[in-house]
């Protein structure tokens, strides 16, 4: 199959995995949106009120940011894991195992549709947000490509957690164990200059630090990191985690007998 | 001719599969389909058929050997290989929570079919297969031949070569199974080469030209059709009766089994001819109003194929041991 085909392919990966968070949107949309918006009630509007200033903006703009953040990266995420898993428990995966298409043509149709669940997601959540604080975007450019890079890296980290997951135990496991905390210590709700040094330190080591701050510096301007060695940091991760899954399914010792 | 159109349509040499618990599935097989061919693969559960169907397909990774399709080594030419072939798998494995023409279309694009294409094409093999009106229904909620066609429809979607058939009539009634039958001969037709395995022998008998036999990992037997037939030795036939039969009813030179006062089973070999045993019967006033054969021609033949290196050291046991037991079935005759 030359490269229409795999293109062709390629699209009707990403049509089904967006017929199927549509279809289903009840469970993939509407939930995040609920959630994101008792976050920016509680967090931002009664909680927030008393708090005061976070690195020098009103809390309710400073936790904005992370919390569409947070929206992107759990969706991004678990659209990958559940719909890669599935593929694999009703064995359905067996369509494009048999076909001609390509191994990076499967990855990328569903990093690209854990994508654009994870940025359908991200939209709702913004125009949510809407309603309780106004968003000037100080640099579109950086906010953007935070996004687009940010739901990349969480759609990979999806489908390496699903090629492994063996039982649905396995895709839970992950978001509840792994994910949650790093992205609760990840700078959404605060400032890491608020912590020890030492515990500062260690918030270096979670990525979700540089893709909060990041995309926080595009909005309102201020970041705890420094903005190219965020991108620098999600570049990174990007290629590691292209390159882990691509060999992942390339072996697909868990996927073929 | 092109130099796909002259090849075999699959050329297996020295196949073998050990699974990572060390079972050896299959031991360096070899099988050659031509281009064109309705073709039975064969075996009892666990001889090797759905392994070597996998290594075809790329759904199992092959330990040792080459496999070619159509000229294609799957190999080094995997993606020209894979356009090839269609396959229909035991189990019903496409997403239960999609559309019947969502799955078929789907499965185009995956062979990279223009959408269009694939709707149209998808249109015309649901319809063949009479589920173009359930294209909107939840595949999930569809009988189970209604499922099994719904498979054997997202494997033509790309009109294929290479029709792979496991099974493909598993759990299907009769009329339904037949329609299906007619169907593939109709797709068989067109020149679309058609792999089968099946546990319906009958099945087999009646759409394939060649077979393969295949037990424990080892092909036992590959031949055409009507050579494996022409190899059976002996077959059963079940005789209803107008009169009521004897007890005493005695047929020389043929073994016979009374199963009831209308009905008697009488074993023939290939050196004796129904007229004789006819003859026999017409002698005795016995009319005969129906004849049927006990168990399918192929089904026979598979039996005493499988059963060969039992049957052969039993017999040899038999008459070392104990020679009157060959005089005891002679009486019975």
């Amino acid at each position: 199959m030359n490269m229409l085909g795999q293109w062709i392919a390629f699209k009707t990966i990403v049509y089904r995995e967006i017929r199927r968070f549509i279809r289903i949107w009840v469970q993939t949309l509407v939930p995040p949106a609920i959630t994101i918006a008792l976050y920016f009630v509680i967090f931002g509007s009664l909680i927030g009120s008393r708090i005061g200033d976070m690195g020098g903006f009103d809390y309710m703009q400073f936790v904005v940011p992370g919390l569409i953040m947070m929206a992107i990266i759990q969706n991004s995420y678990g659209n990958v894991v559940s719909s890669f898993f599935g593929t694999k428990f009703q064995r359905n995966i067996e369509e494009m195992l048999v076909s001609p298409v390509k191994d990076i043509t499967i990855l990328l149709g569903y990093v690209v549709g854990g994508m654009a669940r994870g940025l359908a997601v991200g939209a709702i959540v913004t125009l949510l947000s809407l309603f309780f604080t106004d968003l000037d975007v100080h640099n579109w450019w950086v906010t953007i490509s935070m996004v687009f890079l940010t739901a990349l890296v969480f759609s990979l980290a999806g489908f390496i957690n699903a090629i492994f997951a063996e039982n649905f135990d396995d895709i839970s496991i992950i978001p509840t164990f792994v994910l949650t905390p790093m992205i609760y210590l990840g700078g959404v709700f605060y400032s890491v200059d608020l912590l020890p040094d030492f515990w500062a330190n260690v918030s270096l080591i979670n990525p979700i630090l540089y893709m909060v701050n990041g995309f926080r510096f595009g909005i309102l301007g201020a970041s705890d990191v420094g903005i190219v060695h965020a991108f620098v940091m999600l570049i990174v991760f990007v290629v590691i985690g292209f390159s882990t899954a691509l060999y992942l399914l390339t072996r697909a010792e868990r996927l073929r007998s | 001719m092109t130099a796909e159109q002259s090849c075999a349509a699959l050329q297996i040499n020295g196949l073998e599969k050990t699974y990572k618990n060390g079972f050896q599935a299959l031991k360096g097989i070899s099988l050659n389909v031509e281009a064109g061919d309705f073709f039975a693969l064969l075996g009892p559960n666990g001889a090797g058929k759905s392994t070597t169907i996998g290594v075809i397909c790329s759904l199992v990774s092959k330990t040792a050997g080459q496999v070619s399709v159509f000229g294609h080594n799957i190999d080094t030419h995997f993606t020209e290989a894979k356009q090839c072939i269609g396959v229909v798998p035991q189990e019903f494995n496409f997403n239960q929570f999609e559309k019947v023409l969502d799955i078929v279309v789907t499965q185009g694009g995956y062979y990279g079919l223009p959408r269009e294409i694939a709707l149209k094409r998808a249109e015309k093999y649901l319809r063949l297969l009479d589920l173009w009106d359930k294209r909107g229904t939840v595949s999930r909620t569809l009988s189970g031949g209604m499922k099994r066609r719904l498979m054997i429809a997202r494997a033509l979607v790309h009109e294929p070569k290479l029709l792979i058939l496991d099974e493909p009539t598993a759990g299907v009634d009769i009329e339904l199974r037949r329609s299906m039958w007619d169907f593939l001969e109709k797709v068989n037709a067109t020149g679309t080469t058609i792999i089968l395995t099946t546990h319906y022998l009958e099945e087999a008998e009646s759409l394939c030209r060649n077979i393969a036999i295949i037990d424990a990992g080892n092909i036992i037997e590959n031949s055409s059709m009507k050579a494996l037939l022409r190899k059976l030795t002996r077959e059963v036939f079940v005789l209803d009766t107008k009169e009521l039969i004897s007890s005493d009813l005695k047929l020389s030179g043929f073994i016979l089994r009374i199963m009831d006062e209308h009905c008697i089973e009488v074993e023939i070999d290939q050196h004796q001819t129904l007229n004789q045993l006819f003859d026999q019967l017409a002698e005795q006033d016995i009319t005969v109003v129906s004849m049927r054969n006990k168990a399918n021609r192929l089904e026979e033949m598979f039996v005493s194929v499988l059963n060969a290196p039992e049957e052969q050291s039993a017999e040899s046991e038999v008459s070392d041991s104990d020679p009157s037991t060959t005089q005891t079935k002679g009486a019975a005759v």
